[in-house]
């Protein structure tokens, strides 16, 4: 592993971008672009710029390897790494995606207001705890056999939509219209099959969570683009949840990482710079069984967030005696981290391209007119969700046409600042609970430890994040969403 | 944290910011490995030690290096526990060089490594205080090597 002294060796390129030269490390093809403002990126951890600098020496990677505002240390790539290949020359790589494939974020709308759902919190959040699994080894409700899951990955949320799990709506809502077009079960294994197929409808553990939220007129940083966005009264009640692929995701991405590793240096002739960054050319014919199969996880994802919503929708339904359409309950918008995707991008010299961009922790966030959005954002930009820690909010963005250099990609989160290991040291989940239930927030865990683990001092603050992504031109803040309840995965 | 069988123990150590790092020593490269599940099974549940066997398994497979083999060792742990909702542990575990593989086998390929072994536990249940959902180990930082004192290993777990 080669030593970067970072961030003194960084270059400031204007507000809120930095760059780390291609001559940092030998074999790097491009330079390592950052995201953030001076105080971000000086509390990123070095090994976050060593993993950046390993992935600008990929063969087929463009312009900059490029590291967002919440980026942190992870494997492969760091969380918060964006590269983008050409296709033709360029690998795809399991280290630039992560295990949990297209683990992403959804967020809902209602009409309600803080003061008609408060005298309801609790027994909403019970209900959403009972009807949502969350947890290790958690089933859903959705039975489907093998044959059965084989329709839920070909065809992802447009097959939740046609089994009765939501609205052709939710679909133009949702990246990719809720299908991604590449997926082909004969890319997968049976265990793949076998471990994800009861899964769907299961919000699975780590920072996984669902959370009823609150827009407090101070939090509105654009009235305009929030009311595009269906955010229209004053303190108004969403819904936002964020969970993947499930196993069926980790399996998938375990099944290719070891292939890749046993062929890279033989069939390829690839060195292995560092194993987690295992990777084939993206042309092979491995390369394209594991983006044929990652489609299939993507869409995994995209069922069970859909699946998901049709509970929610059933919860709130009980709860205030209307039904889902009376109280206004529909998509903003799904996005999702962990991928790779052909994308149709501006060329440097003018035209177009298309490149395989990756994003690993990191959010796609398209630009005010661009074709692939819905007619009602083709005004206002692709909305992004940026999650925060359970106890400080998330916020709601749109994309912006300044983007374009980062492919149009925008931070995830708030990123972590410390190991799991380190925040259950320092809290009881039990505590936790009660600290925030002080606060104003129902909080109800799958487990103790878990909820620890995801504790606010664990994490950047999410209004640097959100601040450091419109200074850049990534994304521009619309709102920030206070969180009133908590089901933690 | 270190603790596991008389003959190997693991430790979760600092690694990753968002995943948990495991180093696990041990005698010979079969101890490692049953310590290497042995620390999924305490990311996993509270109180491992109190684990039933009424549920066994056999398992067996070859990889061209010993860090596949550990990587495919973990990856059927977790395959059970998700598959078929099974909580293990090793009850005897045997790593043996392999017959020479032909094809792509990539580095050391000549000879290989099989890994036969028995798991023993039970059915995930209410019972269980449930802790950590480990999706996958991961190759960052991955190694099992001799050292002065006996084998180790180091894996880090995406969670």
């Amino acid at each position: 592993m080669v030593a970067i002294p970072a961030p003194a060796s960084l270059v400031p390129v204007r507000p809120g971008v930095f760059e780390l030269p291609k001559d940092v490390r030998p074999g790097m093809r491009v330079p390592v672009r950052v995201y953030g403002t001076e105080e971000l990126v000086a509390a990123m951890d070095d090994q976050v710029f060593i993993q950046a600098a390993n992935v600008a020496t990929l063969p087929g990677i463009v312009d900059a390897s490029l590291v967002m505002p919440d980026a942190h240390w992870g494997y492969g790539f760091p969380i918060g790494g964006v590269a983008a290949m050409d296709p033709d020359t360029g690998v795809i790589s399991p280290g630039g995606i992560g295990f949990d494939i297209n683990c992403g974020m959804r967020l809902v709308r209602t009409d309600l207001v803080w003061s008609e759902l408060e005298p309801h919190l609790e027994r909403l959040v019970e209900a959403l705890a009972a009807r949502v699994p969350a947890g290790t080894g958690r089933r859903g409700f959705v039975r489907v056999d093998e044959d059965g899951f084989r329709e839920v990955l070909r065809d992802g949320a447009v097959w939740a939509v046609r089994a009765g799990y939501g609205e052709p709506a939710d679909l133009a809502y949702t990246e990719s219209h809720g299908r991604y077009p590449n997926a082909d079960p004969d890319a997968v294994s049976e265990r793949a099959i076998e471990r994800g197929r009861h899964q769907i409808g299961t919000l699975g553990s780590g920072n996984h969570y669902l959370e009823i939220q609150v827009v407090r007129d101070a939090g509105v940083h654009d009235a305009r683009l929030a009311r595009a966005f269906g955010l229209d009264r004053p303190e108004q009640v969403v819904v936002m949840f964020h969970c993947g692929s499930r196993g069926f995701g980790h399996q998938v991405a375990s099944d290719y990482l070891r292939q890749f590793l046993k062929l890279m240096p033989t069939r390829w002739g690839l060195p292995v710079l560092e194993r987690d960054l295992a990777c084939a050319p993206f042309r092979s014919d491995e390369g394209q069984a594991y983006f044929r199969a990652m489609s299939c996880a993507a869409n995994m994802s995209l069922a069970n967030r859909q699946v998901i919503l049709h509970r929610i929708r059933e919860v709130f339904s009980d709860v205030f005696g209307r039904s889902a359409e009376e109280l206004g309950i529909r998509t903003v918008y799904d996005v999702a981290h962990n991928n790779a995707r052909l994308e149709r991008l501006p060329a440097p010299g003018g035209g177009e391209r298309i490149l395989l961009v990756h994003r690993k922790g990191a959010t796609r966030s398209l630009p005010p007119g661009h074709p692939e959005l819905p007619d009602a954002y083709r005004e206002t930009g692709q909305p992004v969700i940026i999650g925060g820690s359970m106890e400080t909010g998330s916020y709601l963005l749109a994309g912006m046409s300044t983007g374009a250099e980062s492919f149009y990609s925008t931070a995830h989160g708030s990123g972590r600042t410390m190991s799991r290991t380190q925040a259950r040291k320092r809290v009881h989940g039990r505590h936790l609970a009660r600290r925030m239930a002080e606060r104003g927030i129902v909080v109800r865990a799958a487990s103790w430890a878990g909820l620890a683990e995801e504790a606010g001092f664990a994490y950047k603050s999410v209004e640097a994040v959100a601040e450091a992504t419109e200074v850049a031109g990534l994304s521009r803040r619309v709102a920030h969403l206070v969180p009133v309840g908590n089901v933690k995965g | 944290m270190s603790e596991g069988r008389p003959e190997a123990t693991f430790s979760f150590v600092e690694g990753p910011t968002s995943d948990l790092t495991v180093e696990a020593r041990g005698p010979t490269p079969a101890a490692v490995f049953a310590a290497a599940t042995d620390a999924l099974l305490a990311a996993t549940i509270a109180s491992p030690e109190r684990l039933g066997t009424s549920v066994r398994r056999r398992v067996a497979f070859e990889e061209p290096t010993l860090e596949l083999l550990l990587l495919r060792w973990l990856d059927e742990w977790i395959y059970l526990r998700d598959a078929e909702q099974l909580l293990m542990r090793a009850a005897s575990v045997a790593v043996t060089r392999a017959a020479a593989q032909g094809g792509a086998a990539g580095e050391g390929a000549e000879a290989g490594w099989r890994l036969e072994a028995e798991l023993a536990g039970e059915p995930i249940d209410a019972a269980h205080e449930l802790l950590t959902d480990v999706k996958a180990p991961t190759a960052h930082g991955l190694r099992v090597a001799e050292t002065a004192g006996g084998w180790e290993a180091r894996v880090t777990l995406d969670v």
